[in-house]
């Protein structure tokens, strides 16, 4: 036969491939609304972040001993609080520090758990048994719990919550990375490229790296939605955001002592909160759906 | 470099794997996939191993480039013991002797063009000079394979099988190595595409002077493109041969059944089909004596007690068996059945 040296057939362009096309996976993310629902909030919470100089019609510190306990009016929207501040300019600077966090702590996380993770799974071995055994026992504590300890330990401050959260979120991506890299790590191209003489190194960021991506990114957005509550949580402890800046954790923690009073800084922090959780909530679920191929329509 | 001498001698090489066995009380099996396996491979030949999916054809073709470690043996490339070689010199010895994979669809990485996946071995090894020199050496590749320039800007995903398994002997021949493993390379292909693949293989051998490791389950396969035969069952060789010899004379009755199982292509040849018994015994529990006895047709009293040394029946072909003769199987052939 002398058929050598021709292709076997004419190259065929498939055209469903839903696990690499960008654009069936786009198609997917964007297929409900409930979705761009979401995506529009995280945009208008990113905005409201930014431009908070601009947009809070009052400065959040600057207290008033007339204006105190306001419910919702012309002069200040949503009311003022106990020192006779403004919420509403309260609650959009204190979207700063819970979207810098939100993005922050996740964004560590994965950085360190993916390399931790990546070794422990490439390796095995006795590093692979010490870094589970160490993820098992941090997986033992509840996430709010373990930020708490933290925290405590480390004291007030916006970057100590971050490293408090960030650490609270680690044994969750060591153990994603972890296992997506003993997945990959069977895959015949990774022997292909030991075969070939590739360095370790190389085997894992060329090739094992960009293939768990995937799903540590989808982690790192599910987990985003938590560290906005844990950091409410941990300012409403006085853990977190320290007074007179405001965070939306601190101002339901003000306004908890004069709820009967005044319900309004509670109400409408909280309201800040749920909403920005759920954006998130509403964005990582659509894109582990789109991610994944089983789940989509 | 060395080039007198055998490029490859495997010396008794082993592979025992540990496996667990007990869910409530671990205890501890040995499974012996590789029990002792040598064999040479000339410069520029090809050896092809035979045998069922279980006997450790797969894991002696991973020992040979040391992509796992040996229990026990060596691997003498070159004149360099691989067994030895620390994990750098190793992976630089790698550029001169490579793989192709079974599997031509997982072998490819999913995310990287075929241009980057040919070039790879070239980057790691510095084998080129500049980009545009490691361009035009992948275009030579993809050329060399049957395929064309163009087809270095797609994914993996959009070629057929017999497509992938090109570019995976592209990759595999970009350093020009002097030995190439196959590892069953066109058994996950269509028919009609096998020898197409096969015929590549021995072209390329002609052209460069490659030598060959060729796993195969199937003796059809190896018929056209090996030297050298040998035939593995459970973790050893039992018959090794030039391959006329060991297609016309098969000595060992494992050799013998695998030859009957081969289809013929003429109707009106009638032939006995030696089917044997059973299953493949548990490289966990390999059987006393002989480890082919279980399923022998002929195995005798002594097959049970006494493991067969492998014995020289001819030049260049040894056999393992106490019986060995040429068709020891008497069976009950049907006269003129015989295909010698």
């Amino acid at each position: 036969m002398s058929a050598t040296t021709q292709p076997d057939a004419g190259l065929q362009p498939i055209a469903a491939e839903p696990l690499v096309g960008w654009r069936g996976f786009l198609r997917s993310l964007f297929s409900s609304r409930v979705t761009i629902f979401g995506l529009a909030l995280i945009l208008v919470f990113a905005g409201v972040a930014v431009l908070a100089p601009i947009l809070a019609p009052y400065n959040p510190v600057e207290q008033s001993i007339i204006l105190m306990n306001r419910p919702p009016s012309a002069e200040h929207l949503l009311g003022t609080d106990g020192f006779g501040r403004d919420i509403l300019s309260r609650i959009i600077w204190g979207t700063r520090p819970s979207l810098a966090l939100a993005l922050l702590a996740p964004m560590i996380a994965l950085i360190l758990g993916t390399a931790i993770g990546t070794m422990a799974g490439f390796f095995g071995g006795r590093i692979d048994r010490l870094v589970g055994r160490l993820t098992d026992t941090l997986m033992a504590f509840p996430s709010l719990l373990l930020g708490i300890l933290v925290s405590a330990a480390l004291g007030p401050g916006f970057f100590n919550v971050v490293a408090a959260v960030a650490f609270a979120f680690l044994p969750r991506f060591i153990r994603v990375a972890r296992a997506s890299t003993m997945a990959v790590r069977q895959e015949p191209y990774i022997e292909a490229a030991f075969a070939v003489g590739q360095p370790r190194w190389r085997i894992i960021f060329r090739h094992v790296v960009p293939n768990i991506s995937g799903p540590i990114v989808v982690v790192a957005t599910l987990w985003i939605a938590t560290a906005i509550r844990i950091e409410a949580t941990l300012s409403f402890l006085g853990l977190g955001v320290q007074a007179p800046d405001p965070s939306w954790g601190n101002i339901i923690r003000d306004g908890l002592g004069n709820l009967l009073g005044s319900p309004w800084p509670v109400i409408f922090a909280g309201a800040a909160i749920t909403l920005c959780v759920l954006a998130f909530n509403l964005v990582g679920d659509a894109l582990r759906d789109a991610l994944d191929p089983e789940h989509r329509d | 470099m060395t080039d007198a001498g055998p490029l490859l001698v495997a010396e008794d090489l082993r592979k025992h794997f540990p496996a667990k066995t007990g869910a409530l009380f671990a205890g501890h099996d040995t499974v012996r996939a590789v029990d002792g396996v040598s064999f040479t491979i000339e410069r520029g030949r090809t050896l092809a191993l035979v045998g069922e999916s279980g006997c450790g054809k797969s894991t002696v073709s991973r020992l040979v480039l040391r992509l796992i470690e040996p229990t026990d043996g060596r691997v003498m490339f070159d004149g360099r013991d691989l067994t030895k070689l620390s994990a750098e010199a190793l992976r630089k010895a790698r550029q001169d002797f490579q793989m192709v994979f079974q599997d031509p669809y997982a072998s490819l990485s999913p995310r990287e063009r075929v241009s980057d996946i040919i070039a790879e071995p070239l980057r790691v090894h510095n084998a080129v000079d500049g980009r545009r020199a490691q361009r035009d050496r992948v275009v030579e590749l993809l050329e060399r394979v049957g395929l064309s320039a163009w087809h270095g800007d797609r994914f993996p995903h959009q070629f057929s099988g017999g497509q992938r398994q090109r570019i995976g002997i592209a990759r595999a021949i970009a350093l020009n190595p002097k030995l190439v493993v196959a590892d069953e390379p066109v058994s996950a292909l269509d028919v009609s595409v096998q020898s197409q693949v096969i015929n590549l293989l021995s072209d390329l051998q002609v052209e460069y002077g490659i030598a060959y490791l060729f796993v195969a389950h199937d003796l059809a396969v190896v018929k056209h493109i090996a030297d050298t035969v040998a035939v593995m069952y459970l973790g050893r060789i039992v018959e090794i041969a030039e391959k006329r010899a060991l297609f016309a004379r098969p000595h060992h009755p494992y050799t013998q059944a695998l030859l009957s199982a081969v289809p013929n292509p003429d109707p009106d040849a009638r032939r006995s089909q030696i089917v044997l018994a059973g299953d493949v015994p548990s490289p966990t529990r390999v059987p006393s004596g002989c480890r082919f006895h279980t399923r022998c047709p002929i195995a005798q009293e002594i097959c049970r007690r006494v493991d067969p040394a492998p014995q020289t029946v001819a030049d260049d072909h040894a056999v393992a068996c106490h019986f060995a003769k040429p068709h020891p199987i008497p069976a009950d052939r049907p006269a003129g059945a015989d295909r010698a």
